[in-house]
């Protein structure tokens, strides 16, 4: 007996302790619920309230939710779990992650619960923009829930004292470095206490980048998550570009900037334009002490964004009681009237078309326009890189996407590396 | 009268927990690692099966590896002869009758007693650009502004540092501990002879402090070699793996890859290492420690 069956034997075991009661008459089904926290806020509350809500209605069902980290975080506990034997019948994980979620077969297929019209209607409903990453192989893998695009807010006070109009955002990439330009402050001995522009590098710098590349008019991946275009000549203009506005312009911190601490920055005014998640939007409408405002990045070739953020999977190995439950609950949050107040509590893209007709939603979009512009901008969205191996695809990718943005490599050798390296890869996939 | 055979039968019942505990959580897992090494990764569709050499090749022509490999011995040799000076500093600092002493003890030792991930997103307040404390410290006295975890250059520094400030409150208590064992009579002694403060540091108490310097140090090779947690809080390696140890690179491979045949094969290379510096330091430092 091996190490893993070891563990999967007595997991296993402890499992099967576990569950056997469920199957008793009466007792509800019990299924936990693994989620991440990716930006800013009170999100652990609101998911929490969800799953009391749900079990007050659904008295046969008890769902607890699981705070598991960030996204890499709770995909490695799932993953650990999963392998073990007993996996959270139900998790939120980066729709990104799908094709790795399907190698580990860790997730079942949506379409397999999907069997009344009301169902089938349902799942019609979200914004096709989302499903983009939640399918694969004519099946249903995933159901969008905490999904994103990335916008450019901007702190609207330093615009007006950079002589900028404060209404109007830069348009495109020409417009975006002027900007920045003007709003970069030096003090006397030349360092700068205000730069123009912050476009974070760890942890996603693959998802900005990939921004980047759609504006100049290419691609990081196809769909089936074989091929991976990293040094073809728009993902080339896009890091090109990126690094010129922080060794070229110096407008931009030169080298890393973290992602976490960008939000920051800009409530400090230490930066008057930042790319990040629409997630951060109550974030920033929360602490922000000026006005600021909300736009679709600036267009080079054309607009565009990735999608970004999670979905919510289902477990294989759960027992069909559990993924039943499972399921009942995915439908029942993503409802029109739920999908639209979790939109306003986060600032995540409510994923359905349904959830901006409610009234809640279009009341608090007409106090609050900028709760619609990723919305409005998903219509140049494009799905995010997710490749077989994803983790293991886009750290080549980050490691050399930083090693440009240092300035150790140049951009041309960094993308022709990380494109090596993903062949690599995925060369036993296709 | 107990006969030899059922004492014999008592010590091993004695030492059977222990041992069980031992054997299911250290030497099986070490065991099966090395096994695994020589596997490639089970994937659902594809069994594992005998590789050979391969996960070993593969290292060898890895730039991570070797990147992470050279990062964890310039960390190794940041980290130990500062941690360990300081932490003897320090010591003989607090072990002299001085007010406050208590305080000063404890204030040496709290870096320890604080989790790694708390004291690792304080360090990340620290070295942030712009408004972070070092930052604005630099700013005050008129220095440029610098991004210590963002760039490649400072990064591996930055980690060092955090790393001694936490271990050097920790080795002090077991230099402190053994100042206090040094008989007081030596050192009046000393003060007899007219000895000044340097000779009686070099000629007694550094040499009866060997012992505590020895433990100390197989405790700092290895803490060198095994700490990730602040790794993972305040860079996850980067930038470009500019901090990226080996430890770490093993969780990524085995956690996030999930190719937990040739994390398998790293940690291998990773306990080879660990033994033969062991070794080395038994073997050729014991000779030269005095015991009492």
């Amino acid at each position: 007996m091996d190490r893993r069956s070891f563990i999967a034997g007595s997991a296993s075991l402890a499992a099967g302790t576990q569950i056997t009661p469920l199957f008793a008459q009466g007792a509800p089904v019990e299924l936990s619920f693994f989620y991440p926290v990716a930006v800013g806020g009170a999100i652990t509350k609101l998911i929490d309230a969800y799953a009391e809500g749900f079990n007050k209605e659904n008295p046969t069902i008890k769902v607890t939710p699981v705070y598991a980290g960030t996204y890499q975080e709770t995909l490695v506990k799932v993953l650990t779990a999963h392998k073990s034997g007993a996996p959270p019948a139900l998790s939120v994980q980066l729709s990104s992650d799908m094709f790795t979620l399907i190698d580990e077969e860790a997730i079942a297929p949506i379409d397999g619960f999907v069997k009344t019209d009301d169902d089938k209607a349902w799942l019609k409903g979200f914004f096709p923009a989302f499903m983009a990453n939640s399918q694969t192989g004519g099946k249903v893998w995933g159901v969008p829930f905490q999904r994103s695009t990335i916008v450019l807010f901007w702190n609207k006070d330093l615009f007006k004292e950079a002589g900028l109009d404060p209404e109007k955002a830069p348009a495109n990439w020409a417009e975006h470095t002027a900007f920045a330009e003007k709003l970069t402050k030096r003090d006397a001995s030349g360092a700068v206490t205000q730069w123009g522009v912050q476009i974070p590098s760890t942890g996603f710098s693959y998802w900005l980048l990939q921004a980047l590349a759609i504006e100049a008019g290419d691609e990081l991946a196809d769909s089936a998550g074989l091929h991976t275009f990293f040094d073809k000549q728009g993902v080339q203009d896009a890091l090109q570009y990126w690094v010129d506005l922080g060794q070229k312009q110096k407008v931009h911190p030169p080298g890393v900037v973290e992602w976490g601490t960008t939000p920051k920055d800009f409530f400090e005014g230490k930066a008057a334009m930042m790319w990040t998640t629409t997630g951060n939007l109550t974030n920033v409408r929360n602490n922000a002490k000026f006005p600021f405002g909300v736009a679709m990045l600036p267009a080079d070739k054309r607009r565009g964004s990735p999608t970004g953020g999670g979905n919510f999977n289902i477990s294989k190995k759960a027992s069909p009681a559990q993924q039943e439950a499972a399921f009942r609950f995915v439908k029942w949050v993503t409802q029109p009237e739920r999908a639209a107040q979790w939109s306003i509590d986060t600032g995540y893209v409510a994923v359905s078309p349904a959830a901006y007709k409610t009234k809640a939603m279009t009341d608090y979009a007409a106090s609050f326009p900028a709760a619609t512009v990723a919305r409005d901008q998903l219509e140049f969205a494009v799905a995010e890189l997710s490749t077989h191996e994803n983790q293991r695809v886009t750290k080549a990718l980050t490691d050399n996407v930083q090693a440009a943005l240092l300035g150790t490599k140049p951009v041309a050798a960094a993308l022709k590396e990380a494109q090596a390296e993903a062949d690599r890869i995925l060369k036993s996939y296709r | 009268m107990i006969r030899p055979a059922s004492r014999a039968l008592t010590a091993w019942l004695l030492l059977a927990p222990a041992m069980t505990f031992l054997f299911v959580f250290t030497h099986w897992p070490a065991l099966a690692s090395l096994m695994e090494s020589f596997m490639s990764t089970a994937r659902p569709r594809r069994p594992s099966r005998f590789v050979g050499m391969d996960n070993y090749q593969q290292a060898l022509s890895d730039p991570v590896f070797w990147k992470s490999l050279t990062n964890n011995l310039w960390f190794a040799l940041g980290t130990i002869p500062a941690s360990i000076a300081l932490a003897l500093l320090m010591a003989i600092w607090v072990n002299d009758r001085l007010p406050g002493r208590t305080f000063a003890r404890m204030a040496y030792f709290t870096p320890t007693i604080l989790p790694m991930i708390a004291v690792a997103n304080i360090w990340l307040f620290f070295f942030t650009p712009q408004y972070g404390l070092i930052e604005q410290i630099a700013s005050a006295l008129g220095l440029p502004s610098h991004n210590w975890l963002g760039s490649g250059d400072t990064a591996l520094g930055a980690v060092i540092m955090v790393a001694i400030w936490k271990e050097a409150g920790f080795f002090m208590i077991f230099y402190l501990a053994a100042l206090q064992a040094i008989s007081p009579v030596l050192a009046e002694a000393a003060n007899l002879e007219g000895a000044s403060r340097w000779t009686y540091f070099r000629r007694v108490q550094f040499p009866l402090l060997m012992p505590t310097t020895l433990f100390v140090l197989i405790n700092a090779v290895i803490n060198a070699f095994r700490m990730v947690d602040h790794i993972i809080v305040m860079t996850r390696g980067g930038p470009d793996n500019a901090t990226a140890l080996l430890m770490f690179y093993i969780y990524q491979v085995g956690f996030n890859f999930w190719d937990t045949a040739y994390a398998a094969a790293l940690t291998t290379i990773l306990i080879v290492m660990l033994a033969l510096i062991a070794l080395l330091q038994y073997g050729w430092l014991e000779r030269r420690v005095h015991y009492q």
